[in-house]
């Protein structure tokens, strides 16, 4: 069964396209990944697979029907953006809220024991700290007893403990059928629940894969040094950067690319070998398809 | 019921900052003791005027300030998108804030009829007092689908500036700071033509003698259907003002 989908799904904002004939696939019972850096598209799919946007063209589906009918959003769970929760109000008011908005709800106790809000009930969220928002948001997901949820980089900032917490708490509910389409910008909270991963960027999907190959295709390093001679063809070259007399080459194999420089005898000085943060590997990935 | 959750929620987060509460009560208040006490005090009819004035402003400013500016901050929360999410259409999320914003409005006016009723020779008959509860809750309409009609159409900052250089010419425009007949001459010639003269006119003839125009009441059932048709359209076209 497929639970959510996308079919040449497109979305423009004026002249900016943000998403550009989308085409995926969420099987019922999938844990997937949905990786890219700021501005590829991310929310702007999630928000047309939840409902709160039109498509400029395409169409989007959720559990079989359109995602803007209500009737389709009643086994979907979403995590709001913890910045954004009311902050006069307590946590269990935020709860009863979207408590009754579904058919069978969650009992109250047993959400916030589940994600460890309980002594939390009557502090006003607005005096949450960032960890106890970031639960909250999370906790608010499940609060309908979905069968799919949309997890918008549920774990970022957390402490470590926290942290496998709710991995924990997510994997149980993907262990019992539900279905989970993460969104985020780093590599590693992905790595740690999903199996496959869709790397989206510039609103158009780059990879469907393992996390293993999405590993290699963006754990990119960038290699810089400075020489005086022009360098020969190098193998895995992705890009290469000039800056003043510096140059910055990336590449997927540092090791591979530094042993081959040695190699060919050519002259060089200052090496420095970094991991990319994920935004340069998609402009390096990106600008070198161009 | 999902509706009276909605109004429950948002009312909880209003009253959670009891000075807004007594901010929107203020002005009408405030302009009723400035005003309308002083000197209205020994002449019935003037007062029983000018306590309708003061009602109909009340209802404009509340309704403009609550609605333009409270929509387009909700908009500008993230919080919208999220409850966008949760499985319920519209309607409710509407008529929430239809109903918060009613009880909003009866705080701002009671203290306005209590300074009337304790303060002034304003009287009125029961019945015509049930009535003018009624013309109340009629002529909010209009001054609800303009707030409406800002929020949802401007951003936050724009909102708020537009509401504040409203709110000023329509109440002196509409001829609320004067008796009937009484305003300077062009606002005479104007206001029956602004939403709050064709309002004032319709308060005023509740609780007096006073004899409204065709003109004026038609030219409110016109404000009405326009605000509520900028309203709809502003409503549908919005989805947030959010890139990703």
């Amino acid at each position: 069964m497929i639970h959510a989908s996308a079919e040449r799904l497109t979305r423009r904002y004026g002249d900016t396209l943000a998403l550009d004939e989308v085409d995926l696939e969420v099987r019922a019972g999938e844990l997937v990944g949905l990786l890219g850096p700021n501005g590829a598209g991310k929310s702007t799919l999630v928000s047309l697979l939840t409902g709160t946007r039109r498509p400029t063209s395409g169409r989007a589906l959720l559990c079989g029907g359109d995602p803007r009918d209500p009737a389709s959003r009643r086994r979907l769970g979403v995590t709001p953006q913890e910045t954004g929760l009311p902050a006069g109000l307590r946590v269990g008011e935020v709860v009863d809220f979207v408590r009754a908005h579904f058919p069978d709800p969650l009992p109250r106790n047993v959400l916030l024991d589940r994600f460890g809000l309980t002594d939390l009930i009557r502090r006003q969220t607005g005096g949450l700290s960032g960890g106890q928002k970031r639960r909250l948001a999370v906790a608010l997901a499940f609060a309908g007893r979905p069968e799919i949820v949309f997890l918008d980089e549920p774990t970022t900032g957390l402490d470590v403990e926290a942290r496998r917490s709710l991995w924990a708490g997510v994997r149980e509910f993907h262990a019992e059928g539900g279905t989970v389409v993460l969104t985020s910008h780093y590599l590693e909270e992905i790595e740690a629940l999903a199996r496959r991963v869709v790397v989206l960027a510039q609103g158009r999907v780059l990879a469907d894969d393992s996390v293993e190959s999405v590993r290699g295709l963006v754990g990119m390093r960038r290699v810089s040094l400075t020489s005086d001679v022009p360098l020969p063809d190098l193998e895995n070259l992705v890009r290469t950067e000039l800056a003043g007399n510096r140059r910055h080459l990336y590449t997927p194999d540092a090791d591979q690319l530094v042993r081959d420089l040695v190699a060919k005898d050519v002259t060089f000085h200052d090496l420095e070998v970094r991991p990319t943060s994920l935004e340069e590997a998609f402009l390096a990935l990106t600008a070198g398809r161009d | 019921m999902l509706a009276l959750t909605h109004a429950r929620f948002q009312l909880l987060e209003v009253f959670r900052i009891p000075i807004a509460v007594i901010g929107s009560a203020f002005w009408p208040a405030a302009s009723m003791l400035a005003f309308v006490v002083p000197f209205t005090r020994h002449d019935p009819v003037a007062a029983t005027y000018a306590t309708a004035s003061m009602i109909t402003f009340a209802v404009m400013s509340t309704n403009l300030f609550q609605y333009g500016i409270g929509v387009s901050e909700d908009r500008a929360q993230p919080w919208d998108p999220y409850v966008r999410t949760l499985p319920a259409g519209a309607a409710p999320r509407f008529t929430g804030r239809l109903l918060s914003g009613l009880v909003m409005m009866a705080i701002a006016l009671a203290p306005v009829v209590l300074i009337a009723a304790l303060f002034t020779e304003a009287s009125i008959a029961p019945l015509t007092f049930l009535l003018a509860i009624l013309v109340t809750a009629v002529i909010s309409v209009p001054f609800i689908l303009m707030g409406l009609a800002i929020g949802y159409w401007l951003p936050q900052k724009a909102a708020i500036v537009v509401a504040q250089v409203l709110f000023l010419p329509l109440a002196f425009g509409g001829g609320l700071m004067a008796p009937p007949g009484g305003a300077p001459k062009f606002v005479e010639v104007i206001a029956p033509y602004l939403p709050t003269g064709g309002a004032v006119r319709l308060m005023w003839a509740t609780v007096g003698e006073y004899r409204p125009d065709l003109d004026s009441a038609l030219s409110l059932v016109g404000w009405t259907v326009l605000f509520g048709l900028i309203a709809l359209w502003a409503y549908r076209r919005d989805e947030g003002r959010r890139f990703g």
